[in-house]
């Protein structure tokens, strides 16, 4: 039976990659190839000079950025979740969380069969929420405009990632406040000196998430030696 | 007709809904396709329906946040692109700077209706593709390989370490609470330290939101498992945001 399950995952695992790879060329075709079908309905083609410049100007920050998302997430993901998660976007204010989240209520374990379902099953479902509601949005925008833009409702709106991270925060921290303090402190400290790398913040994930690993690895070994 | 009347035509409705649409459709497949496997290989039903649930709840908000994202840049880039941008590969806090940074790479200053023209549009929107396309690209090429060594790894560690949960695991929270702690750091210096260092000059709303979710959070988790009301878990997240989010409507009058 173990057997029979294994060969079945081995087959959902290959043809999960096939299909990751086929729709993500044929996506990547769609994005780049709007422009181009716009322009010629506008009758003004993108100017490939100014692209360049402009890529060389700002779109190198954000490769450089989308190589440590990748090295960072796809662990998180599994290879399911990660295809869809970087077609689909808004990875830190939504996919991560929500997979994380999934993966706590069930109790999946990081690279196991189980983890790759549930996180397919939790990025599949948000995303297609958040086609949803902005479908929704798009098709009401202007009876929900002055509700959406409402300068009562504005801070609540502008809170959206910081009520997330605060609920995450107590959920995650709780358990492991032996880990969370040295990344917790360490950045905190360093944005107080250095306030100009709060426009940053996404990359300064990675040095913080380097900590916090650190920290858990020193953590497990001791275990693992106090166990042995 | 003006740019922007262009900018919101059927055409481009049309051109951008039927990328969604696409979008849309890869969400189902792979959501059924997960679903059936996760049944062939045993999986308990309950646990997947409650992945779909709290799944659902959880992403109703941010979505909300990311409409606002579509509504801001709908008047200086029509409806139809940014609604595609943020559907699909795009994101809520890097979309509006870089659509900014594109701007002034073709010449029109900063992102806006009045100054925009038919080829700076078709430029910008270009520009915003190739910059932020390179997590897919990397998706495309190096998947495959990457979450294979990762298996290999975890498996070795696994074979090492009996009866303590493989490190893999714990690496993977320790990283999440890394980005968690960078968020939250950079809202205390943001509040310590910006307009001259410890001037405490910057927004305290933040912090705030961020102590009232947490607060939510904790009455969530109190009422699962002291009072056995499981089903609250599915949502904990959603209601402790709508928690925080509405407690800044109040502390932001302060």
């Amino acid at each position: 039976m173990e057997d029979k399950n294994q060969a079945y995952f081995e087959k959902y695992d290959k043809t999960t990659h096939l299909l990751g790879r086929i729709i993500s060329i044929v996506t990547l075709a769609l994005l780049l190839g709007a422009p181009f079908a716009i322009g010629g309905y506008l009758g003004a083609m993108p100017d490939l000079g100014a692209v360049a410049k402009g890529f060389l100007s700002i779109g190198i920050v954000w490769m450089v950025s989308s190589i440590a998302e990748y090295l960072i997430y796809t662990p998180m993901l599994g290879a399911g979740g990660s295809y869809l998660a970087f077609i689909t976007g808004n990875l830190i204010n939504m996919k991560i969380p929500c997979a994380m989240n999934a993966k706590d209520l069930v109790g999946a374990k990081s690279g196991t069969k189980e983890n790759e379902i549930i996180s397919t099953l939790s990025i599949a479902t948000a995303s297609l929420v958040t086609i949803l509601v902005l479908a929704l949005g798009v098709a009401l925008l202007i009876p929900l405009q002055p509700i959406l833009q409402s300068p009562t409702l504005q801070p609540a709106f502008d809170s959206v990632v910081p009520a997330l991270f605060g609920a995450m925060a107590y959920k995650y921290f709780r358990g492991h406040m032996n880990i969370a303090v040295y990344p917790l402190v360490f950045m905190s400290v360093l944005f107080m000196l250095l306030p100009s790398l709060v426009a940053n913040t996404s990359m300064m994930i990675i040095p913080s998430g380097a900590l916090a690993i650190f920290v858990a690895y020193r953590l497990y070994k001791k275990e693992s030696e106090t166990k042995e | 007709m003006s740019i922007l009347s262009q900018l919101n035509s059927p055409v481009l409705y049309l051109i951008c809904g039927g990328i969604i649409l696409f979008v849309a459709l890869v969400c189902v497949l792979f959501l059924v396709r997960a679903y059936r496997a996760g049944l062939a290989i045993g999986m308990d039903k309950t646990k997947m329906k409650r992945t779909i649930t709290s799944s659902a709840t959880f992403a109703v908000l941010p979505s909300v946040g990311i409409l606002l994202g579509v509504i801001a840049l709908s008047g200086s880039l029509g409806t139809p692109w940014p609604w595609l941008r943020l559907s699909v590969i795009g994101a809520l806090h890097y979309e509006t700077s870089v659509a900014d940074a594109a701007a002034q790479a073709v010449g029109i200053g900063h992102l806006s209706g009045a100054a925009m023209t038919a080829k700076a549009f078709s430029t910008i929107a270009l520009l915003m593709s190739v910059c932020i396309m390179w997590g897919m690209v990397f998706a495309t090429f190096f998947t495959k390989k990457y979450t294979k060594k990762l298996s290999g790894s975890q498996s070795a560690e696994g074979g090492k370490k009996s009866g303590i949960a493989g490190f893999g695991d714990m690496a993977m929270t320790a990283m999440f609470i890394g980005l968690i702690s960078a968020y939250i750091g950079s809202y205390l210096g943001d509040f310590i330290s910006n307009g001259g260092l410890f001037s405490f000059g910057g927004s305290w709303l933040p912090l705030a939101v961020v102590a009232v979710s947490a607060l939510a959070m904790a009455g969530f988790l109190w009422l699962k498992e002291k009072k056995k009301m499981d089903w609250v878990d599915n949502f904990s997240i959603a209601g402790s945001m709508l928690v925080g989010m509405v407690a800044a409507i109040f502390l932001g009058k302060l």
